[in-house]
């Protein structure tokens, strides 16, 4: 049983589920990322295992605790961590504001962290006291990205980190998540850019109409030449 | 299992119950207070039932927020006066042509100032002035020369004309002038403000209906201001007349009551006809408007302005013939209460009582229903009315044990007038929870 | 020299202080409406009478005062019932919340029902002020009348222009500064004020923060409350207090809070003050100011008055509408606090 998993999840809004059977997880300290085409049902898996589609079958396990009763807020005490795809960031407030809110639910010392998290994204730093409204998109995803991390938590779960930001942007941004991955945080993300992805991925899930249709390491992934077929763009 | 048809049976059967609650009720005052009182209510009761048909196809079949209910009624009450008063001469003569050429002044300036705002968007922060410089040219323009027409105008005998009179018509004619007007002026305000979002549209029809009373209780030169107009011209006979009428002087002594109470009691029926005539056109027009084609596209941007967008209906200017519409509705209902009451009264406009009353009209109704719409009219201007009585009867018998001269009972006594305000908003609130879609709700087709 | 003093002075004495003052009680009341506004998100009508309601407990808990003999003179003794006023109406306002506003809330009903909804508690708070109180006129300031005297600052002066601070107008600007001072620290410094600031700029993100909406919701309220009771009781300590004014006084409110930019606090306090002195200055008559700036030929014969007085209330809805139709974010863009 891995660290954080959502297991034979089965669900959907309404009537109709968009999830069948559906599993997807990750261990400590290791980067799972699930890919799959438009409509896969990939962001729908994450908001499952964050507990924000109802689940009509399957568990969604955490260090061994079923969690799959819990609300999102309840989740994120259990140490879990969401960067949503858009509106990731209070674009009123600044960027500093944005982080310490990343860290409401904690009353101890958060300097700390704070100043981990600016030697992680170093240019957050510069532009602290600046409304995160105003950034560059690849800027406010970094902040998104700081936010989640300010509960110190033990998974990190990542929706589309690099939509709509330039290559560059996004080698770098991978960069940062690989480092987050290596203070020991468990890491689950979607991604659309697949083949990159895949090559910083421990674990890699592909979904097909909401049903795990491949789950391998990501190189075995990359090295699947149906996958790469199907899925990679040859 | 329920078929449709038993549904409707029992819809119908519903709603002929809560209506015929409501002859018992107005018998019932009939009986225990006076007929005349009756009638007066009812006649209220259908003026604002009609009002309410106007917010309801606004609100009901379009989603639009009309909060300036009160400025169509009181530009329908102006036409009352404007159609039927007879014109002062010397006011004409004093100031006559100055006047025209002001209402020339203020439709040029404002042709200009739409010009220069649909022409200049490139100009960026000077557009912004340009629009002000026109308007304030125009605005000083009318000043200079309008003002000494009004002061003149407004000069000649004050005591009782002191402004340009009407046109000295029957006043029924005022009743579709009344709906003109208020069309016209809905016409502009939507054409500025359907744009918006629900709650700036209603702050800005609230907005407007306030300037349109400030206007109309400021100038004097055109409806004598607070002065007020009295005496309009009825369409119905006058009680003194009634009272030397030969078959009244019978019909009196036949029925066994007063003279005098029974000619007022025929000039309200007289009234009431014409008022029931008035409502069962509308809600005929809007019955058959609401199972059109029209009617369903019409829900069908209320319920997915998105969708309906999509398809390619234009939403905005659907919107705006709707809040017309409704708008003249108003107007016209404006116009009615003016001649009922005979006279044009600026300082009443009330927001309290023109607009948001009518709205709980809607809400306690039905939105969406037209016969809804009427029945919430006639409930709520019934208890409007009729909840001081009852409110002191309340506080009577809840303060029985108590003694005359108690400084609490005699509060609570003084206070019963208000409660109707406490009861409105209580029942408004309990119906919104309760029963969202109103006593006889929409029908879904 | 003289003269460009007189004028200066008799603009300061009918324009700049009662402006201040005016705007200020507008400024408190634009901020209630956009703190309920960015962090509720609807335009609540309830608003007026919330305020009357505030300075209803301020009269009568000041008429128990004055008859027990209490007294701070030579300030008016309602500032010493203010705070239970505030604390009342903060109740109410909680209480409306719990067995009305809520419910809708978590139906997550449309902007449009609340402002219905607003409506009927509007008219509910309304009929028990006057079920309360009577719909008369109550007087209730006492103390010294005014700080300054126009016979005083003649005297002191030499000018043949007189300057007058009313105690109310006095006060009036002093609290109103202070509690604007308090609010923006709250909002800015304290973690509380921070949260409110998030939840309003981005709910869903708030709720993943861990940030509780329910408590975000009770403190909206509160300040609400608070700022509502004492933008109520300045009104009424400036002019009298009457019930039927204050729904007049929600237009002009509406109209500050949408000018500045709905959810932006420094805008509603802006909109206050643009919307009080744009009210004074259209309806000013400019006669004695040009004769004492200009010669005596060239003074014009007539009041040189933009507007009668008698519609100083509909400028407010004038540059609400112009807004309204030009700029409906208002001046300082606002959506959030």
């Amino acid at each position: 049983m891995a660290y954080l998993s959502g297991a034979n999840m089965t669900g959907g809004y309404g009537d109709a589920d968009i999830l069948h059977d559906c599993t997807i997880g990750v261990e400590r300290g290791e980067i799972a990322v699930v890919v799959g085409p438009n409509g896969a049902g990939k962001s729908t898996a994450m908001k499952a295992v964050f507990g924000m589609l109802p689940l009509r079958e399957g568990a969604v396990m955490l260090d061994g605790e079923d969690i799959t009763a819990l609300m999102p807020q309840e989740r994120v005490f259990k140490g879990m961590g969401f960067v949503p795809q858009t509106q990731n960031v209070f674009p009123g407030l600044s960027v500093l504001e944005n982080l310490e809110m990343g860290a409401f639910i904690r009353d101890d010392d958060i300097s700390e962290t704070l100043e981990q998290v600016f030697q992680l994204f170093p240019i957050l730093a510069e532009k602290a006291e600046q409304p995160a409204g105003e950034l560059s998109g690849g800027q406010r995803q970094q902040v998104a990205v700081a936010r989640a991390l300010m509960t110190r938590p033990k998974v990190l779960m990542l929706d589309e980190p690099t939509a709509g930001v330039s290559p560059i942007v996004m080698d770098e941004l991978f960069d940062r998540i690989i480092e987050v991955a290596r203070t020991g945080i468990a890491i689950l993300m979607v991604e659309q850019n697949a083949k990159q992805a895949l090559s910083i991925a421990d674990k890699g899930f592909v979904l097909v109409q909401g049903q795990n249709r491949y789950t391998d390491t990501g190189a075995a992934l990359l090295a699947d030449n149906d996958v790469r077929k199907a899925f990679l763009g040859g | 299992m329920n078929t449709p048809s038993d549904d409707t049976k029992k819809r119908q059967e519903r709603n002929l119950t809560l209506f015929g609650v409501l002859v018992v009720l107005f018998v019932f005052v009939g009986m225990a207070q006076s007929w005349n009182v009756s009638l007066a209510i009812l006649n209220l009761c259908l003026i604002s039932a009609i009002m309410t048909l106007g917010v309801n196809i606004q609100w009901g079949y379009a989603g639009i927020v009309n909060f300036g209910v009160m400025g169509f009624a009181a530009l329908g009450g102006l036409a009352g006066v404007l159609v039927s008063m007879p014109p002062v001469a010397a006011s004409w003569q004093a100031g006559g042509p100055e006047l025209l050429l002001g209402g020339a002044i203020i439709m040029i300036t404002i042709v200009l100032a739409v010009f220069a705002a649909s022409r200049t968007q490139h100009l960026g922060r000077w557009r912004f002035w340009i629009i002000v410089g026109v308007s304030l040219t125009g605005y000083f323009l009318l000043r200079m020369l309008v003002d000494p027409a009004i002061e003149a105008i407004e000069s000649i005998n004050p005591a009782k004309a002191g402004h340009i009179g009407g046109l000295g018509l029957p006043i029924l004619l005022s009743w579709v002038v009344g709906g003109i007007f208020a069309a016209g002026a809905a016409y502009v305000i939507g054409k500025a403000s359907l744009g918006l979002r629900s709650d700036y549209l209603a702050i800005a029809t609230l907005g407007i209906s306030e300037i349109v009373v400030y206007v109309l209780k400021n100038e004097d030169w055109l409806a004598r201001g607070v002065k007020n107009v009295n005496g309009l011209p009825r369409p119905v006979p006058y009680e003194v007349d009634l009272q030397v009428t030969a078959w009244v002087a019978e019909l009196a002594t036949t029925v066994g009551t007063d003279v005098n109470e029974l000619s007022s009691i025929i000039v309200k029926l007289c009234y009431a006809g014409l008022f029931i005539i008035v409502l069962a056109i509308l809600l005929w027009l809007f019955e058959t408007a609401l199972r059109s084609p029209w009617g369903r596209m019409m829900r069908a941007i209320r319920d997915n302005e998105v969708a309906a967008n999509a398809m390619g209906k234009h939403v905005t200017a659907k919107h705006l013939q709707v809040f017309v519409l409704g708008s003249a509705v108003i107007g016209v209902a404006g116009a009615m209460l003016t001649t009922l009451d005979g006279q044009f009264t600026p300082h009443s406009y009330l927001p309290l009582r023109f607009t948001f009353l009518i709205w709980i009209m809607v809400i306690v109704g039905g939105s969406g229903n037209n016969f809804g719409s009427v029945l919430g009219g006639f409930i709520i201007w019934f208890f409007w009315v009729e909840s001081e009585p009852l409110g002191l009867w309340l506080m009577d018998v809840i303060t029985m044990p108590l003694d005359a001269s108690n400084p609490l009972k005699m509060h609570l006594l003084a206070s019963a007038a208000h409660m109707r305000l406490m009861t409105m908003g209580l029942l408004m609130l309990l119906m919104l929870r309760f029963a969202p879609q109103g006593l006889i709700p929409e029908i879904k087709r | 020299m003289t003269d460009i003093l007189n004028a200066f002075v008799l603009l300061a004495n009918f324009v700049l202080i009662p402006g201040l003052a005016y705007g200020s009680q507008l400024a408190l009341g634009a901020l209630g409406v956009t703190m309920v506004y960015s962090v509720l998100r609807f335009s609540n009508f309830a608003h007026g009478e919330l305020m009357s309601f505030g300075a209803m407990f301020c009269v009568l808990i000041t008429w128990g005062l004055q008859s027990a003999g209490i007294s701070i003179a030579p300030l008016p003794t309602a500032l010493l019932a203010l705070p239970a006023a505030i604390l009342l109406t903060i109740a109410l306002a909680l209480i409306t919340d719990k067995l009305v506003f809520s419910y809708y809330r978590h139906q997550r009903s449309e902007t449009v029902t609340y402002l219905i909804v607003s409506v009927g508690v509007m008219f509910f708070i309304g009929g028990l002020i006057r079920f309360i109180i009577g719909p008369d006129d109550r007087v209730f300031a006492d103390g010294e009348r005014f700080l300054l005297k126009a016979r005083t600052f003649k005297d002191a002066t030499g000018l043949s222009e007189g300057l007058a601070i009313k105690t109310s107008q006095g006060v009036t600007i002093m609290l109103a500064f202070m509690v604007v001072a308090a609010l923006f620290w709250f909002l800015n410094r304290t973690k509380t004020g921070k949260s409110m600031r998030a939840y309003s700029d981005n709910e869903d993100l708030a709720l993943l923060s861990g940030i509780n909406p329910e408590r975000v919701v009770m403190i909206t309220w509160m300040i609400t409350g608070a700022l509502a009771a004492l933008a109520g009781t300045l009104y009424g300590l400036d002019k009298s207090y009457k019930p039927f004014t204050y729904l007049s006084l929600l237009l002009p409110i509406f109209a500050s809070a949408i000018v500045g930019g709905v959810g932006s606090p420094v805008g509603a306090i802006a909109g206050g003050y643009v919307i009080a002195f744009s009210e004074l200055l259209v309806t000013f008559a400019y006669k004695k100011v040009i004769s004492y700036l200009t010669f005596e030929q060239v003074v014009p014969e007539g009041l040189v008055q933009l507007l009668s007085t008698d519609y100083k209330i509909a400028v407010s809805f004038v540059i609400l509408l112009i807004v309204l139709l030009i700029k409906p974010t208002g001046l300082f863009s606002g959506k959030t606090i």
